[in-house]
């Protein structure tokens, strides 16, 4: 296998963008990518776009072609496949980038994810998210996206001693970060008191534990890493790339306060990277709930199962911490493009690595991580990265 | 004929609702409503609850109190003034949910408040005939009173599940009689959400005639009076209708007490006497004689003459939850809840 | 919500319960599936489908406050997750209890109920929900 190296990176601001149509959206972060790659448009050699259900929020489908259309590209008839995996669509097309290039199949590969959410009603938009969930077992029942996580979150109260006020303080981290975050869909800090006192969505979830609905896009370009001062100063190496599934429904789970696939998803990662868990400074996780965050740093190994509420409550994830979460301001604060964010994330760490975060650099970053969650976590997505 | 009853089941809706908190609203006097209809308050069903849903769960409860497999259920009726559709039976979703499904036949009956009993009377024909085993009559209701009007305080939701045979019966059924009229003292128009009613109409000439004749036609025939009964009971749109009744044909107030459910439940219609005669077999004993009619606007009786066997003392009624264990674990509700469950709110266009 | 064909297909599993059984290795599974998820094809020909009793306890549960648009008469409403007696979990509403009695650990039975209905002059759902088991009187 070839080693490969992010050479671009390029996003939109994420938040309710009406003037954006999801095509404005998707051309915006890929143009900027290909230019941070400083690469010409003959030189790309195939496309991957991570998009959960442009077919419901837009009617659109065949999104591969669209996107490979209006950044120029069907020009030279690239191949462009669109990607889905619910909420991991953005890191499982990163990964489908990965192995085109560490395959050595393609050299130049453009991975984008954009998503249009607000075109439609709330309702119907509540609706659309819950097909990640198990329809017929889940969604047809009652259960709504929120209250799964609900079910995740009282069980991990009951079973861990996680509290109320430890959730809310994923939310007021990331919207710390947030803060500090220029293209952050919510830049205002908050406090405990704004997450426990927002209205309830599914009991014990309340509004502000909860991601937004974004519209927004994301990209980055990856060539071999032995190409990639060609292109670029500082190469950031993809060194591990996992991937695992799990049981659609979440009442199928062994256990529903620990998300296994995301725990397979990073021993496959770090296995491959040959790494330890110690040397990630900066990660950005899946936090679409305030309970996802917790179990994520859990699962991936930084905190033992049940400490991750005590963990965050004692700062250990600031961007001063023994691990920088979420630094981008999350799910949460920076918003919720489905099928962008797991390129978000990955726009984020590189970001990082490359030091140009600003206001929220994480000092000393060399090696960071992406965690992309489709579903309640029947899909997880989670790749490495290092500074080469 | 050697038919009767193998088994039974009910089922009423937890909610309830007071004449005085309907009354609040309209401007009525609910207290004197609710003295004057003997009713104290009346059930309401769930937003997730129907006919379909009350008579799965009044067959399921009387299936559970007999060890007769689904698969011997020749027959289902479904008798009410409340169907969820106007066309697609109620009762082919219930044969599916007792697991009697496919080789059986299905319809649903309407006849005002009696089609549950002239299920019953369909299920005696077909088993007394050799055409089936077993046949399930059902008599459920949800119905509904307009807003403001004398029927909207009593108009409930409630129903019971008969299972009709010859082999191990727990009450035989020796006679039946129905006098049937064209009588309009209630009616409703397809597509029409509210019943309308005659006003005082639906007293002697309606309710009164066909009860009075179809009890005098029952007792003639089984040559039996009053007193030959344990139990009796009327239909019962309130409370003071079947006691007036009752008292004409000969019955004293310790008759009719057990049957007598208006008072705590209100009018569920097509579940009135079913329920009624379901919370007598909650308590009945062998050799105890039941003497019932049912009564459906438009207009017709049904009368039966009904011996409890031995067999009653080897029912398994505890499988099941009585009238007393279903009426208990209430939920009051105020008149702005009920009208949102009861669909009298206009809600915003699709 | 959705078309009449797909919601008939599972109306033995919404109704009755019914999943199965995988003689290979003896657990119980709900819905029904083709083959065991742990066994794979050494449960072939060895699937028995199983109505389960529906008797069980409350895994975890949250009180929804916005929810879906069919259960807006109902909001809020308390969806659970159930481990049923038999060792499968299901996901569904309880019903007839007030929210803050809601307990881990406290045991439910199935019932049948509206699940939903394709519109005023759609098909109607049906479908399982939960009741609290009452403790009979001693």
């Amino acid at each position: 296998m070839r080693r490969v190296a992010v050479i671009g990176v390029g996003d939109t601001e994420f938040g309710e963008l009406w003037d954006y149509s999801f095509r404005d959206l998707g051309i915006k972060a890929g143009l900027a990518a290909v230019a941070d790659a400083n690469i010409s448009a003959d030189k790309i050699d195939m496309l991957y776009v991570g998009n959960m259900s442009a077919g419901r929020f837009i009617d659109q489908e065949h999104i591969g072609a669209l996107i490979a259309d209006y950044a120029g590209l069907a020009r030279d008839n690239i191949p462009a496949t669109r990607v889905e995996a619910a909420g991991a669509s953005g890191g499982l097309a990163l990964r489908q980038g990965f192995m085109a290039v560490a395959s050595g199949l393609h050299d130049i590969v453009v991975v984008g994810g954009a998503e249009k959410m607000t075109d439609v009603s709330d309702l119907e938009s509540a609706l659309i998210q819950s097909s990640a969930a198990d329809q017929e077992w889940e969604t047809v029942l009652g259960a709504t996206f929120p209250a799964l996580h609900a079910l995740i979150a009282r069980r991990h109260m009951h079973e861990h001693g996680t509290t109320r006020e430890q959730l809310a303080d994923v939310a007021v981290k990331n919207h710390k970060h947030g803060s500090l975050n220029p293209k952050a869909q919510f830049q205002r800090e908050i406090t405990r008191e704004t997450v426990m006192g927002s209205p309830m969505v599914s009991s014990p979830l309340r509004v502000f534990d909860c991601a937004p609905s974004s519209d927004g896009a994301a990209a980055v370009v990856l060539c071999p890493l032995d190409q990639a001062k060609k292109y670029t100063e500082v190469p950031v190496e993809i060194v591990g790339s996992g991937q695992a599934s799990d049981y659609l429904a979440l009442h199928h789970r062994k256990d529903i306060t620990t998300m296994e696939a995301t725990k397979v998803a990073a021993q496959r990662a770090f296995t491959m990277a040959n790494m330890m868990h110690k040397e990630v400074r900066v990660a950005e996780v899946h936090d679409n709930f305030t309970i996802s965050e917790i179990l994520a740093i859990e699962d991936l190994g930084f905190f033992a199962k049940g400490e991750g509420g005590k963990a965050t409550e004692a700062g250990l994830t600031g961007l001063a911490g023994q691990v920088a979460v979420n630094t981008s301001g999350g799910l949460k604060a920076r918003g919720d493009p489905i099928g962008a964010t797991g390129l978000a994330q990955a726009v984020e760490i590189v970001t990082q690595l490359r030091g140009k975060a600003e206001k929220r650099q994480v000092k000393d970053a060399t090696v960071g991580l992406t965690h992309n969650v489709g579903g309640t976590g029947a899909t997880v997505v989670v790749h490495l990265f290092r500074r080469a | 004929m050697n038919v009767g009853i193998v088994s039974y089941g009910a089922y009423v809706p937890r909610y309830r609702i007071t004449p005085e908190e309907i009354g609040k609203v309209w401007g009525v006097d609910g207290k004197a409503m609710s003295k004057g209809l003997m009713i104290n308050c009346k059930s309401v069903p769930s937003p997730d609850e129907d006919t379909i849903t009350i008579s799965v769960e009044a067959a399921r409860n009387m299936m559970r109190r007999c060890s007769v497999s689904p698969k011997d259920i020749g027959a289902l009726y479904v008798g009410s003034e409340s169907h969820p559709y106007a066309v697609k039976p109620s009762g082919t979703i219930v044969a599916e949910a007792i697991e009697a499904a496919p080789h059986l036949t299905v319809a649903d009956f309407e006849f005002a408040c009696k089609a549950g009993t002239a299920a019953i009377q369909t299920c005696m024909g077909m088993v007394g005939s050799g055409m089936i085993k077993y046949g399930v009559a059902i008599g459920a209701d949800t119905s509904q009173g307009a807003p403001g009007d004398a029927l909207e305080f009593s108009a409930s939701a409630g129903g019971a599940a008969f299972l009709i045979g010859s082999e191990k019966m727990i009450a035989r059924i020796e006679h039946t009689y129905s006098y049937t009229t064209d009588t309009p003292d209630f009616w409703r128009r397809e597509g029409e959400m509210y019943p309308r009613h005659g006003g005082r109409f639906t007293g002697e000439p309606a309710y009164f005639k066909h009860v009075l004749n179809g009890g005098k036609g029952l007792m003639e025939r089984a040559g039996t009076t009053a007193k030959n009964y344990t139990y009796a009971v009327f239909h019962q749109p309130n409370g003071k209708f079947p006691t007036r009744v009752a008292k004409q044909l000969g019955f004293g107030d310790v008759q009719i007490k057990t049957g007598l459910l208006a008072p705590v439940i209100g009018n569920t219609y097509c579940g009135a006497v079913p329920l009624g005669l379901s919370a007598i077999l909650d308590e009945a004993k062998a050799g105890d004689r039941i003497f019932a009619v049912a009564y459906g606007s438009g207009a017709g009786s049904d009368a039966f003459d009904i011996t409890v066997t031995d067999e009653i003392e080897k029912y398994s009624r505890s499988r099941a939850p009585t009238f007393t264990e279903l009426n208990a674990n209430l939920k009051f509700l105020d008149y702005a809840t009920y009208a949102k469950f009861r669909g009298k709110i206009l809600l915003g266009g699709e | 919500m959705a078309s009449a064909p797909r919601f008939w297909r599972e109306n033995p599993s919404r109704y009755n319960l019914v999943g199965f059984k995988c003689n290979n290795c003896g657990r119980h599974f709900f819905p029904t599936r083709a083959i065991c998820p742990v066994c794979h094809r050494k449960s072939v020909g060895k699937i028995e489908k199983v109505k389960l009793r529906g008797e069980g306890k409350v895994f975890s549960f949250t009180e929804v406050q916005e929810g879906l648009e069919e259960l807006a008469l109902l909001k809020p409403y308390v969806v659970a997750m159930i481990e049923l007696e038999e060792g499968a979990k299901v996901t569904g509403q309880i019903i007839d209890c007030e929210a803050a009695d809601v307990k881990i650990g406290m045991p439910v039975k199935a019932t049948m109920r509206k699940l939903g209905e394709e519109g005023p002059s759609g098909v109607i759902h049906y479908g399982y929900k939960f009741v609290p088991i009452k403790e009979k009187a001693p």
